[in-house]
C-alpha cells in the first residue's frame, strides 16, 4: 500500500499538467475551508463605497453595493465546493450502485434497470434541472447537490454496467459466488475496490459537471439561496445592473468568471493526470 | 442492417417517447392547486363568468384537472397530446403552448444548424489536420484551446461576448432575433438583420465546440491511418493530399456523424443560458421564462418536445450509422 502510495504521488508530481491541477485545487479547498475564518463579510449595502478600486483593504475593489469583492468569492467558495463535492458523492453512489447492480444481477433486473437509465440519458438534463428548481425552493446547498445529482447519474451507471459485464466473469469473481458470498459483498469489496480508479476520476468530473450545472441555475436566478455563490454573483453582476452596464464593476463580473474557469481546469488537469498514474498502461 | 434491428431500435424509440409523456404529465401534476384556482379566479373577473365555469373552461385550455382521478388525468393529458395539443400558456395570455413552440423553434433550428455546420467543418479539418502533422506546433495549440474552451462554461462565453461586443463596442444587438423596422419575410435586408442578431450566439457555439469536434477528429483520424489500406496506399504513391481527403477525413469522419445527430437533438431544446444570455427568443429561452414564472403548462410542453427531439435524433444517429458504416450490426449494442 505505502509502495502503491508513493509511486503515485511520484506520478503526480512528474506530470507537470496533474501537479498544477492538484496545486490549484488544493488553493482553493485552503480557502473554501480557512477563508471565512480570517475575515468577516459585511453584506450591507455601502453606498459610498460602491465599485472602488482594487486596494489593499480591498483586494478585488468593491461591488455595486459596495461590498468587498474578494471576501465574497472566498464565502462563496466555500458553497461551490461542498456543492460540487456532495453532488459527486452522491452521482457516485447513485450510479456505482444501479451500474452495478444492473450489470452483476443481469435479466429481468438489468432490462428495467437499463431503461430508467436510458430514459435518464435521453431527456435532457437542464432543462429538467431548471423545471425541478422552479418546482422545489432550494435552499441549502446538500438539496441542491442532490437535485443535481439525481439527473447526472446516468452515463455512469451505463459505464459501470459494461465494466462489470467483464469483471463477473474474472475467476475471483467466479470464485466468490461458489464460495456462497452475498451480493453486496462481492459488490463493495471485490469488485468496488477494482473500479477505484474509474470511480476516482468520475468523481472529479461529476464535480466538475455539478458545479457547472449549478452555477448555470443560480445565473438563471432559480436556486436564490446565496448571494455569495460565484453563480449567484454572475447573475447579480448580468441582471441586476451590478456589473454589465458599468465599466466599473467588470471586475466584479470578471472575478467569479476567472475563479470558476481556474477551477474547472485544474479538474481537467487534475483528473487527466490521476488517470495516468492510476492507470498503468497510459504510462509512457 | 436487418430489418429486425430496424423495427427492434423504433420500439424501443416508440417506449422512451411514452415514457418521457409519462415524466411531463407527473411534472404537470406538480403544479401547485393554487397556481390554478387563482388563476381561475382572475379569468372569472375578467370574463364575467362564475368561478366554476372559469375553472372547467382553464381545465380545459390547460387538459389538466387537479380534481379528477389520477387515471382519469392521464387520460386527458394524452388524449390531450394525441391531438398535438398542448395546451394554454399560462403566464402568455391567450395564447398555446404550441404557438410559442412554433415562433420559438425556427430561431433555435437557425442559430444551431449554422454554428453546428461552421464548428464541425472547422473542427474536422483542424483534427484532420493534427493528425496528419503529428510534430507542428497546430497540436498543443488545439489542445490547450480545446481544454480552455471546455474549462469555461459556454455561457460565460456567451456573457464575456454579450459585454465586449455589445456593450463596451456597440457592434451587436443586446437582444432579439430581429429589428422590429425590418419586414420579417424571404428579403434581403430581413435576413441580414436575422444573420446580424445571430451572430454572437452562433459565434458563442462555434466558440467553444470546436475545440472538442477537433480533438474527437485528431483521435479517430489517428485510428484510421493506423489502418493497413492507409499505408497500401501511401506506398502505391497516393499523394498527401489525397490520402488525407479521400481516405483518412472520410473514414475518420463516420463516428463523428453520429455525434453530430445526437448533439443536434440535444442542442434543438436550445442552450437556455446561452439564449437567456442573448434574450434570443428561441426554445431555451421559453423554458427559462417559463420557470422564472411557473408556467407549468410551457415547461412540460418544452421539455416533452426537447425530448422528443433527443429521442429522434438518437434513433436517427444509429439507422444513419449502420447504414453509413457497414460493419455495424444493429442488433447489438
Amino acid at each position: 500500500m505505502s509502495q502503491g502510495f508513493i509511486e503515485f504521488w511520484q506520478t503526480m508530481y512528474r506530470n507537470k499538467k496533474a501537479f498544477s491541477g492538484l496545486i490549484i485545487l488544493a488553493l482553493f479547498i485552503f480557502m473554501a475551508i480557512f477563508g471565512p475564518m480570517m475575515k468577516a463579510l459585511d453584506m450591507t449595502v455601502n453606498f459610498e463605497g460602491r465599485y472602488m478600486s482594487p486596494s489593499f483593504a480591498h483586494w478585488l475593489g468593491t461591488d455595486y453595493g459596495g461590498r468587498d469583492t474578494f471576501l465574497q468569492l472566498v464565502y462563496g467558495s466555500r458553497d461551490v465546493l461542498s456543492i460540487g463535492l456532495i453532488a459527486a458523492l452522491f452521482t457516485l453512489v447513485l450510479g456505482f450502485v444501479i451500474g452495478a447492480l444492473s450489470g452483476f444481477a443481469g435479466g429481468k433486473t438489468d432490462t428495467v434497470l437499463m431503461f430508467i437509465t436510458n430514459l435518464f440519458l435521453t431527456v435532457p438534463s437542464f432543462p429538467v434541472l431548471m423545471i425541478v428548481a422552479a418546482l422545489v425552493q432550494i435552499k441549502n446547498p446538500v438539496m441542491f447537490s442532490f437535485i443535481l445529482a439525481a439527473w447526472s447519474w446516468a452515463p455512469l451507471a451505463r459505464a459501470i454496467r459494461s465494466q462489470l459485464l467483464s469483471l463477473k466473469n474474472r475467476e475471483f469473481i467466479i470464485a466468490c459466488r461458489i464460495m456462497g458470498l452475498k451480493t453486496p459483498y462481492i459488490l463493495f469489496r471485490e469488485i468496488l475496490p477494482n473500479l477505484t480508479p474509474y470511480l476516482a476520476i468520475n468523481f472529479i468530473m461529476a464535480a466538475q459537471g455539478a458545479i457547472v450545472a449549478s452555477v448555470g441555475l443560480m445565473m438563471l436566478g432559480l436556486a436564490p439561496y446565496s448571494p455569495t455563490n460565484w453563480g449567484m454573483m454572475i447573475q447579480l453582476a448580468v441582471q441586476n445592473t451590478g456589473g454589465i452596464f458599468n465599466p466599473k464593476g467588470y471586475i466584479y463580473l470578471i472575478s467569479p468568471i476567472m475563479c470558476l474557469g481556474l477551477f474547472q481546469m485544474a479538474c481537467i488537469f487534475f483528473s487527466n493526470g490521476l488517470e495516468e498514474a492510476l492507470n498503468p498502461r497510459l504510462r509512457s | 442492417m436487418s430489418l429486425k434491428g430496424v423495427l427492434k431500435r423504433i420500439a424501443v424509440s416508440l417506449i422512451t417517447v411514452f415514457l418521457a409523456m409519462l415524466l411531463t404529465f407527473f411534472l404537470l401534476r406538480m403544479t401547485p392547486g393554487s397556481a390554478i384556482d387563482t388563476w381561475a379566479r382572475d379569468y372569472a373577473t375578467q370574463r364575467g363568468m362564475s368561478l366554476d365555469e372559469a375553472y372547467r373552461q382553464i381545465t380545459a385550455m390547460i387538459n389538466y384537472n387537479p380534481k379528477e382521478p389520477l387515471f382519469a388525468q392521464l387520460g386527458r393529458y394524452l388524449g390531450g397530446l394525441m391531438h398535438g395539443n398542448l395546451g394554454m400558456s399560462m403566464i402568455y395570455q391567450n395564447v398555446s403552448v404550441n404557438e410559442i413552440i412554433a415562433n420559438a423553434l425556427p430561431w433555435t433550428l437557425f442559430v444551431l444548424s449554422v454554428s453546428l455546420i461552421i464548428s464541425f467543418l472547422i473542427g474536422i479539418n483542424l483534427g484532420a489536420m493534427m493528425a496528419f502533422k503529428r510534430k507542428t506546433i497546430l497540436d498543443p495549440i488545439i489542445s490547450i484551446y480545446a481544454i480552455l474552451t471546455s474549462s469555461v462554461p459556454n455561457f460565460i462565453v456567451g456573457i464575456l461576448l454579450l459585454v465586449i461586443f455589445s456593450f463596451q463596442f456597440g457592434w451587436f444587438p443586446v437582444n432579439g432575433a430581429y429589428d422590429p423596422i425590418v419586414d420579417p419575410g424571404f428579403n434581403f435586408p430581413f435576413l441580414l438583420n436575422v444573420l446580424y442578431h445571430g451572430a454572437l450566439p452562433i459565434l458563442t457555439y462555434v466558440i467553444t465546440t470546436i475545440g472538442t469536434w477537433a480533438l474527437t477528429m485528431k483521435g479517430s483520424a489517428v485510428n484510421v491511418l493506423g489502418e493497413d489500406y492507409i499505408i497500401a496506399a501511401s506506398i502505391r504513391g497516393v499523394s498527401e493530399r489525397t490520402l488525407m481527403n479521400r481516405y483518412v477525413k472520410r473514414n475518420a469522419m463516420l463516428p463523428l456523424i453520429t455525434t453530430l445527430a445526437v448533439s443536434f437533438g440535444f442542442m434543438l431544446g436550445g442552450s437556455p443560458l446561452i439564449e437567456n444570455v442573448f434574450s434570443y427568443p428561441g426554445m431555451g429561452y421559453y423554458i427559462g421564462q417559463a420557470t422564472q414564472q411557473r408556467d407549468y403548462t410551457l415547461m412540460q410542453g418544452l421539455l416533452l418536445v426537447t425530448s422528443l427531439a433527443v429521442i429522434l435524433a438518437n434513433l436517427a444517429s444509429d439507422l444513419i450509422y449502420a447504414k453509413l458504416d457497414p460493419r455495424v450490426k444493429l442488433e447489438e449494442g
